[in-house]
């Protein structure tokens, strides 16, 4: 089966010091923000990648949407090569793949009516026909709003309307991929689940494939079949969803699952406390570059990358001792 | 995301027209009030410039020269008993005139080059940058000399001054605002729909930085009337026998000694333009201004 | 530090706060009733538009200049800060009383050293300039801070989000207040740094024995590091109580959904989410009867009539709703 999205180990790089610098302090040109990443996402699947800052995930999100440039791998879409695409060519592949930003309100932008921000895809596309009202009236209905919402402007919605019109006009041309940078980020509680329901929903309706990029585990649970673990800029476990869950491998794994506590004040955690800070991209730990936040490294973890331990169907990570969860 | 209680939209929209509401906030301080009621006077004087004074501004009557402000002449006659009152009110009219055009164009332009080099690529951005910077460092004056050498004194003459002297500041304002931009989640959205840069440009990033252009425009047009003035005061504007408030001025500097009246009519209205545009302008400015956020 | 310590060390007393908008007045906080005991942990809950922030406001003293204190009082150690002068509470801002708030990067002045912030904040003391330093780097490495004494020198851009969050709370600390507020300490961090700042909270709650006044959105580290807790809905405490009659028999209808939407709390995957359907009320126009009714799913015809009183649903726990009450403890 030919997977919608195929990533092969894709490199994006930013500069960093210009030549003089690199040249008399040692940092490096460039820094890697995503170091060798793949991936493959079946159509109307749910994949989740987790990470924290500076793990790489929404540079990741980007790459694939063509928003950064990729500096090294490749990028296939429905068959197609995204790589070395220009912005201009992105654009027929920007009807089949949408993103979801991050910021529910600042993603909207703030003096075009729900409207209009609604109505951009088709005039982009140049398919605005005469029935462009009652589309934006149903995608409006799709996501749960009222047909008045169309009149409003951005800082008069809150943080919930506002994530579902980014979700209403990720939808309007029904493309193949949704690309979901932290859905929930600056959601309450409450509201949360009305996202993730809305889009598990439209995943069952319309049949589309969802990378949600989030550092929150617990809704990662909830809506992704597969999932991916990034740190520093590369995959260090991945597989079926429940599968790690049930039995993660990987330390940060482990440390990412145990810093997210059911809330019961009786619940005896069992916590791993991770030591310092995540490394900076300019100075990459050598071996794993793990080996210097985690519990268990011991020698070899120092001086010597591990290769990634293929257990078959999906599932991946790259320890040299993996825990056994 | 702001949880703060006075900051949560609230869900019944009170739709009250933009416009309409800046209007009250701007009326509602007394600067703002005295500002518009200024600017509102010139600009009436210069509309109605024809009905409001019985004279023709530039019809000679040299028995009538020097006459004090009165009943028949409000502001008197200048040396050739050409009726101030008249001459101030077409010389509204000019200074109007060169405001507007000259912003406008200079505005536009400033957009035109400061979105291309706030959101092109970093060569076009150096090559813009230095060169509206080489413009910026010429002083007016000898801006104005230079180009009246060339063109020959005229109103044009002036606009093009204006439009040169203002233009890299506006410019630079619209790159700083434009790259602010370039990497707001707004802008990636569109792009991520697909949008050519023509669109983002016009759709997405214009909108959103003319209010505070505006601004700065409008408490410009002091500026620029001043440098209406000034140059027809030197004599690299206007052309007699067309009336300007800058030349008004000169001939009455010239002929202090016979009468006060032509001095006065020549620098009242500039007074009153500047100070109308300059309180309109604050006032525009602390209300507006998205930096300048203050509470209720 | 003269103090009875049998009473809380914050007592705060039908509280109401309410601001001047163009659209009225908004009442952001409405009778507030809440209890800091000595020596323990209090954890105050809620989503946005709660009024937390306004709570914090308040008990500084740094409301801002269109938000006044309608009525109630707030009692630090036995004292009003409500009517305190503005030198009294000065001089207990920063002593006896303290905070940490939720941006490590805006909390630092970008232009002074860490030493320099560290010693000045020190300047009630009568200490000499090379204790002042002493202390710091005392403080610094109670916190975990790597190498503290070279660190002194550096400038708060030069440290990471984790970093200066640490420092912050060691800033706070070193005056030994007795109470510390931590308005929503590990939002901006992420989860593996949050463990790391919780587990520091505990130990030197445990050391210095000072109070702290937490407020998260977080169920899962509220459960962990609080003893009582109070939940708070569109500027009123709904419930309050022990952390373990909040987590295991909380009363109000508000309390127990927001308990059954915590991701963390749904055991096996679902794809259908629990929510609380409908949004915040208007605060300015205030509904009648209870704030909640609205969106609650028990409101009987006694909610829509009147506002409820706290009623006492257990031995130190309230809770604010009429259905409860009904229900008996």
């Amino acid at each position: 089966m030919t997977a919608l999205l195929r990533i092969e180990d894709v490199h994006v790089s930013f500069a960093a010091a210009g030549w003089l610098k690199a040249l008399t302090s040692g940092s490096p040109r460039r820094i890697e923000a995503v170091a060798g990443v793949s991936l493959d996402i079946a159509t109307a699947e749910t994949f989740a990648v987790v990470g924290e800052s500076g793990s790489g995930k929404t540079t990741l999100a980007r790459a694939i949407n063509g928003l950064v440039p990729v500096s090294a791998g490749s990028i296939a879409f429905d068959g197609r090569q995204l790589t070395g695409l220009s912005e201009a060519a992105m654009g027929a592949v920007r009807r089949q793949m949408s993103m979801i930003f991050q910021d529910p309100v600042g993603s909207l932008s703030p003096r075009l009516t729900v409207r209009a921000i609604l109505a951009e895809p088709f005039h982009v596309h140049k398919m605005a026909g005469r029935d462009l009202e009652s589309r934006i009236e149903r995608l409006l209905g799709l996501v749960g709003l009222t047909a008045d919402f169309a009149e409003r402007y951005p800082h008069q919605l809150s943080g919930g309307q506002a994530r579902r019109v980014g979700v209403a006009r990720a939808i309007t041309l029904e493309p193949k991929l949704v690309i979901a940078d932290e859905p929930t980020a600056g959601l309450d509680v409450s509201v949360q689940g009305e996202v993730l329901n809305l889009l598990n929903e439209l995943q069952a309706r319309l049949g589309i494939a969802i990378l949600i990029i989030t550092h929150n585990l617990n809704v990662v649970r909830h809506v992704a079949d597969r999932m991916a673990i990034m740190y520093l800029g590369r995959i260090v476990e991945e597989g079926p969803t429940e599968t790690i869950f049930a039995a993660p491998r990987h330390p940060y794994t482990l440390a990412l699952l145990s810093a997210n506590p059911e809330p019961d004040p009786d619940a005896v955690i069992d916590r791993i406390e991770l030591q310092g800070e995540v490394p900076s991209l300019l100075q990459r730990p050598a071996g794993c570059e793990f080996h210097t936040r985690c519990p268990w490294a011991a020698g070899r973890c120092r001086s010597e990358a591990p290769a990634v331990a293929d257990l078959g169907g999906g599932r991946r990570f790259t320890c040299h001792f993996p825990r056994q969860g | 995301m702001s949880d703060r209680i006075s900051d949560i939209a609230p869900a019944a929209q009170q739709r009250r027209s933009a416009l309409i509401d800046g209007f009250w906030r701007v009326v509602r301080q007394p600067m703002g009030s005295l500002g518009l009621a200024l600017v509102l006077v010139v600009i009436f004087g210069a509309l109605f410039a024809d009905v409001l004074s019985a004279y023709n501004p530039i019809k000679l009557a040299v028995r009538e020269r020097f006459l004090p402000a009165g009943f028949e002449h409000l502001l008197g006659t200048d040396q050739l008993g050409r009726d101030l009152f008249s001459r101030v009110l077409h010389g509204a009219r000019i200074a109007l005139w060169v405001a507007l055009v000259a912003t406008s164009i200079g505005l536009a332009g400033g957009l035109v080059l400061g979105m291309a080099a706030g959101y092109g690529p970093r060569w076009l951005d150096s090559l813009l940058i230095l060169f509206l910077d080489a413009l910026r460092s010429f002083p007016t004056v000898m801006l104005a000399l230079a180009l009246v050498t060339l063109v020959g004194a005229s109103l044009g003459a002036v606009v093009l001054v204006v439009v040169l002297a203002t233009l890299p500041s506006y410019a630079r304002v619209v790159r700083a605002q434009t790259m602010s931009l370039k990497d707001a989640e707004f802008v990636l959205s569109a792009r991520s729909v697909g949008a050519p840069v023509s669109r983002i440009l016009i759709k997405h990033i214009l909108p959103n930085i003319i209010g505070p252009l505006l601004i700065l425009v409008s408490m410009d047009i002091p500026v620029v009337i001043t440098i209406e003035a000034g140059m027809s005061f030197l004599g690299l504007g206007v052309r007699p026998p067309t009336p300007s408030w800058g030349s008004i001025l000169n001939d009455g500097f010239a002929f202090i000694r016979e009468s006060p009246w032509p001095a006065i009519a020549g620098g009242l209205p500039i007074i009153v333009a500047t100070l109308g545009f300059t309180f309109l302008g604050e006032t525009l400015r602390d209300e507006f201004d998205p930096k300048l956020r203050r509470e209720p | 530090m003269k103090h009875d310590s049998s009473s809380p060390v914050l007592e705060i007393r039908d509280l109401t706060v309410e601001f001047r908008t163009s659209r009225g007045g908004l009442k952001a906080l409405r009778h507030v009733n809440l209890d800091v005991p000595r020596g323990e942990i209090m954890g105050i809950v809620g989503e946005s538009g709660c009024g937390k922030s306004t709570l914090i406001s308040a008990i500084l003293g740094l409301l801002a200049t269109n938000g006044a204190v309608t009525s109630g009082e707030i009692r630090f150690d036995g004292e009003d800060i409500v009517t305190m002068s503005a030198e009294r509470l000065r001089a207990l801002r920063g002593d006896r009383l303290s905070v940490v708030f939720q941006d490590p990067m805006t909390a630092l002045n970008p232009v002074l050293t860490i030493g320099t912030q560290m010693t000045a904040i020190q300047y009630r003391t009568g200490r000499s300039g090379a204790e002042k330093e002493r202390r710091a780097v005392d403080m610094l490495a109670r916190v975990n801070i790597p190498d503290p004494a070279s660190r002194l020198a550096q400038y708060p851009h030069q440290f990471s989000g984790g970093m200066r969050q640490r420092i912050c709370i060691a800033m706070a600390l070193i005056a030994e207040p007795d109470l510390l507020i931590a308005d929503e300490p590990t939002t901006a961090l992420d989860a593996t740094l949050e463990v790391q700042v919780i587990n520091l909270l505990k130990e030197l709650q445990a050391e210095f024995g000072c109070s702290i006044l937490f407020i998260s959105h977080h169920l899962g580290v509220v459960a962990e590091l609080c003893d009582r807790v109070a939940v708070m809905y569109a500027g009123e405490v709904v419930e309050r109580g022990d952390v373990r009659d909040i987590f295991h028999h909380a009363s109000h209808p508000y309390a127990m959904k927001l308990l059954q939407c915590d991701p963390g709390r749904i055991g096996t995957a679902t794809r259908r989410l629990p929510t609380i359907p409908g949004d915040l009320p208007d605060l300015v126009d205030l509904p009648q009867g209870c704030i909640f009714r609205g969106r609650c799913d028990r409101a009987i015809a006694r909610c829509v009539a009147e506002p409820p009183p706290e009623h006492r649903v257990g031995k130190a726990h309230w809770a604010a709703c009429h259905v409860a009450e009904e229900a008996g403890p």
